[in-house]
């Protein structure tokens, strides 16, 4: 595991911790330092508990571990909430002038830092800063240059006026100062720089960003955590590329606005999470037989029903791979990493189109809400490529018309996919219907043309299966006998999962898959494994079912569905209780 | 758009399966002639159905059109005209579709007040399913699912569209094909959502508001004696709130109306995107610097 530091700033939800904790990470981006952020939050506007994590090193980091050396503490509970994770070396900053903290001693061996944030804030010219004031006094304890704080700050409070962002710096400044003159602190902290320069980056807004890039020009959504990022990410920058952004009264009506402007020739797409899909199931199978192009990102959360909205969980498999009535085929797509929500954002545009068929991109909540830092070349824009399939024009329509002249929009063929004319083409009116209808388009239900339509449908999966690359990525070790797969965020974890069993002389070798249909076919390699485990966050084990029954062999199953991620240390721990369990079986 | 496309370039050559008789010929009629008379063709035009008779009119009109889901047709043409301005968008639903199922839609549509035309057969009664009653069914009406009468309210539909902020509410008369036309065009027109709701009877399963009760009970705003001022909000709503006759005409405009896509600063379809990233995309990932 990288060398890192594990920072994290929590209090009541209102205290202005999300905006604390992003500012610490973009400064240490600045400074040239990988960040892994995370974070606890409850479905409430003020009070309760939250919290901001970061991990950082300067080596990359994919995930967070159980351990915590900086708290900046606001409420005691903050602490009381991180007790397992904090060490004889942690430091806890907190403000002993307030009254809920004025009795408050470190727990066991560790260093509780004193420092009066509030009044260093009101002389720095407003007590609203007393989270700035702990940034500076964190990075006097973790010996980190104050002047890539600066440019966090500049960044975020740049449009509000050079006062703010002076007052901002001061109120830094002096949380430092007191730190270094009042206090006799000394930590063995010490955050080095360097000259890289990276981007920082969560889930949703990378997806908005691949969307804009592949030609996304309509979207429509309603609120919902935790996809409304995607949402608020393409608003304020589709419009700068002709597009719109439009806040539906509901998911009906924004998976159907969504569905206008894709017939109507735009790249389209809507966002939402668990219970929005299943209001916008009805309308998917419309999507799905009318054959037109759509973008449905799901973000999915706990559930079922409302759940546990802020909470992580991969539970939605289920949902988009058989949800709707009747049987439709549909592309499901899942990133495993930050990054990855760019690069497939922009496949699921290109597939939507090339297959005129709806595309579910799904991140689980850990990918969506958290933040990491790439380098800037990771989002390659001139590798982007766009396939828009089979549309037609004046003058290529005649050879998809029958012999009255009329255009066939589901003209049955050999690939499974038809011409498609957007609407304003001459000679291309047609109709669309969730109706079985005939090679026109209209209603029919003649039981040969069910069957070639049906047929006609399906065969776009067969043919999208050999045109396509619908692989896994590998990481391990290539010969083990244990075999781990899994997918969305687990990735990260389970890579430095992996580096913890090596350690302890356990080979593995671990498959990430992201796409959930069509999949790649694992029977291979999971009947040739001696063990295959199968890593997810839900309680049922559904991606372990599909690819069970897709290799006809038993997989063992690590399920988490508290509503936390997976950590790196946890699931090597795991993985070792699953090993040593089978090899007890068999001894 | 052609200035030489006449009407009957609008007909599909289905026949539709509407029952002998039914208002809703004399609608579709009325809508196909008021697109060839404002110019409209049908590879410019977009006609969106939700479900039940009226969501028929795709299979029997010739233009781009969608069959939708109950209830959903106001976003999906919703969503089609913002793509694309430059088509011409014409929603049609009947009362369960508009009013019941799809009458959380309708009160937004109406406030977002897209530049299209939705027009709604208005029966009271839901024909397909076979007679029972529907959202603007009178009270203690007798149908297969109210035996003793219903003990439901009508709803107002014009007086929906007010509250929610109606840019256009017009109503018309199925059979009255001259005036039905004439309203359907100045809705086309409007800037804006233009809505009319058409009496358009059901002859199989209502017998109550049936053609001899609207041709009697008619009374048209437009006529010169009845001296109507469109654009007069207070006057608007006291014939909407009167649900004592059953008016026809533009009951309310408002002129300075202007469409939810102009406002957004749509000009273009949105059918053309470059063949990669488009020029400066690196611009975004350095925001995340």
């Amino acid at each position: 595991m990288p060398e890192d530091l594990n920072w994290a700033v929590g209090g009541e939800a209102g205290d202005g911790i999300d905006s604390t904790g992003k500012i610490f990470a973009q400064a240490l981006s600045r400074a040239g330092r990988h960040v892994f952020t995370s974070k606890d939050f409850a479905s409430r506007i003020r009070g309760g508990y939250t919290a901001y994590k970061v991990r950082t090193s300067v080596e990359s980091v994919e995930s967070v571990v159980d351990r915590l050396d900086i708290l900046i503490a606001l409420t005691e509970r903050t602490v009381d909430e991180n007790l397992d994770e904090l060490h004889e070396d942690s430091v806890i900053i907190y403000d002993g002038e307030r009254s809920m903290m004025s009795d408050f001693e470190a727990p066991g061996e560790m260093t509780a830092l004193n420092v009066p944030l509030k009044r260093l804030a009101e002389d720095a010219g407003g007590a609203i800063m007393r989270n700035i004031v702990a940034l500076g006094a964190a990075c006097e304890v973790t010996n980190f240059d104050i002047e890539f704080l600066d440019e966090s700050l500049e960044k975020r409070f740049g449009g509000k006026g050079e006062a703010i962002v002076d007052n901002n710096k001061e109120a830094a400044r002096l949380g430092a100062e007191y730190v270094r003159e009042e206090t006799d602190i000394s930590t063995p902290y010490d955050l080095e720089t360097t000259d890289s320069d990276y981007v920082l980056l969560n889930g949703d807004e990378a997806i908005g960003m691949g969307a804009l890039v592949a030609g996304c020009r309509f979207y429509a959504g309603y609120p919902i955590t935790p996809a409304t990022d995607v949402m608020e990410y393409l608003k304020g920058r589709i419009e700068g590329y002709g597009g719109i952004v439009v806040q539906a009264e509901d998911e009906l009506s924004a998976i159907n606005m969504a569905l206008g402007a894709a017939r109507a020739g735009a790249r389209s797409m809507t966002a939402t999470s668990g219970p929005g899909i299943d209001l916008m199931t009805e309308t998917f199978g419309l999507v799905a037989t009318s054959e037109t192009p759509l973008v449905i990102c799901n973000v999915m959360r706990s559930g079922p029903s409302t759940g546990m909205p802020t909470k992580q969980e991969q539970g939605d498999l289920n949902q988009m791979v058989y949800g709707g009535h009747g049987e439709v085929p549909r592309f499901v797509l899942a990133p495993t990493t930050i990054a990855e929500c760019f690069h497939k954002a922009i496949e699921a545009f290109n597939l939507a189109e090339k297959y005129q068929l709806p595309v579910y991109l799904t991140a689980d909540l850990s990918l969506a809400v958290t933040e990491q830092t790439y380098e800037p070349e990771e989002f390659d824009m001139d590798a982007v490529e766009i396939d828009r399939g089979k549309v037609v024009d004046e003058d290529s329509i005649e050879e998809w018309t029958n012999d009255k002249g009329q255009f066939q929009p589901h003209a049955v063929t050999d690939d499974g996919v038809s011409p498609r004319a957007f609407p304003g083409t001459t000679e291309g009116a047609h109709m669309s219907t969730g109706l079985e209808h005939d090679e026109l388009g209209r209603r029919t239900e003649d039981t040969d043309m069910r069957v070639q339509q049906v047929d006609k449908r399906d065969r776009k999966v067969d043919t999208a299966r050999e045109q396509e690359d619908f692989d896994y990525r590998e990481f391990g070790d290539p010969d083990a006998d244990t075999l781990v797969v899994s997918w969305g965020s687990n990735e990260g974890p389970m890579l430095e999962a992996l580096e913890l069993l090596e350690d302890d002389g356990i080979d593995v070798r671990f498959l990430s898959v992201p796409y959930i249909f069509p999949r790649p076919d694992l029977s291979e390699e999971m009947q040739s494994a001696e063990d295959v485990i199968v890593v997810e966050c839900n309680a049922t084990g559904q991606f372990a079912d599909v690819v069970e029954h897709d290799a006809l062999t038993r997989v063992e199953r690590i399920n988490k569905y508290n509503g936390v991620r997976f950590k790196a240390d946890e699931l090597a721990e795991d993985i070792k209780r699953v090993l040593g369990e089978t090899a007890e079986v068999e001894a | 758009m052609s200035s030489e496309t006449r009407f009957t370039d609008f007909k599909s050559d289905k026949q539709p399966t509407w029952c002998p008789g039914c208002g809703d010929f004399g609608t579709m009629n009325g809508m196909m002639k008021a697109l060839a008379e404002t110019g409209n063709d049908p590879d410019n035009t977009f006609v969106v159905a939700g479900i039940g008779c009226s969501g028929k009119i795709g299979t029997y009109m010739h233009s781009y059109a969608l069959h939708g889901v109950h209830g959903r047709a106001l976003p999906l043409g919703s969503g089609v005209k913002m793509a694309n301005p430059d088509l011409e968008v014409m929603v049609a639903g009947g009362d369960g579709d508009g009013y019941s199922i799809g009458a959380g839609h309708f009160v937004h549509a109406v406030r977002r007040n897209v530049d299209m035309t939705y027009v709604v057969m208005d029966n009271r009664i839901y024909g397909l399913t076979k007679g029972q009653f529907s959202p603007t069914s009178r009270e203690d009406f007798e149908t297969s699912t109210s035996p003793d009468g219903t003990n439901q309210q009508p709803v107002n539909p014009l007086a929906l569209a007010l509250a929610a902020g109606g840019t256009f509410i017009a109503q018309s008369f199925s059979s009255d094909s001259q005036r039905h036309q004439e309203i359907v065009q100045e809705a086309i027109e409007h800037d804006g959502f233009g809505f009319v709701n058409v009496y358009s009877p059901c002859v199989t399963f209502n017998d109550v508001d049936t053609y001899d009760y609207f041709r009697d009970a008619i009374v048209d705003v437009g006529d010169e004696e009845f001296d109507h001022d469109r654009t007069d909000y207070d006057d608007a709503r006291d014939l909407i709130m009167d649900r004592e006759k059953e008016y026809q005409g533009v009951l309310y405009q408002n002129e300075d109306s202007v469409g939810y896509e102009k406002r957004e600063g749509i000009e273009e379809p949105m059918t053309d995107i470059p063949e990669g990233a488009p020029e400066g995309a690196m611009d975004l990932v350095r925001e995340f610097y």
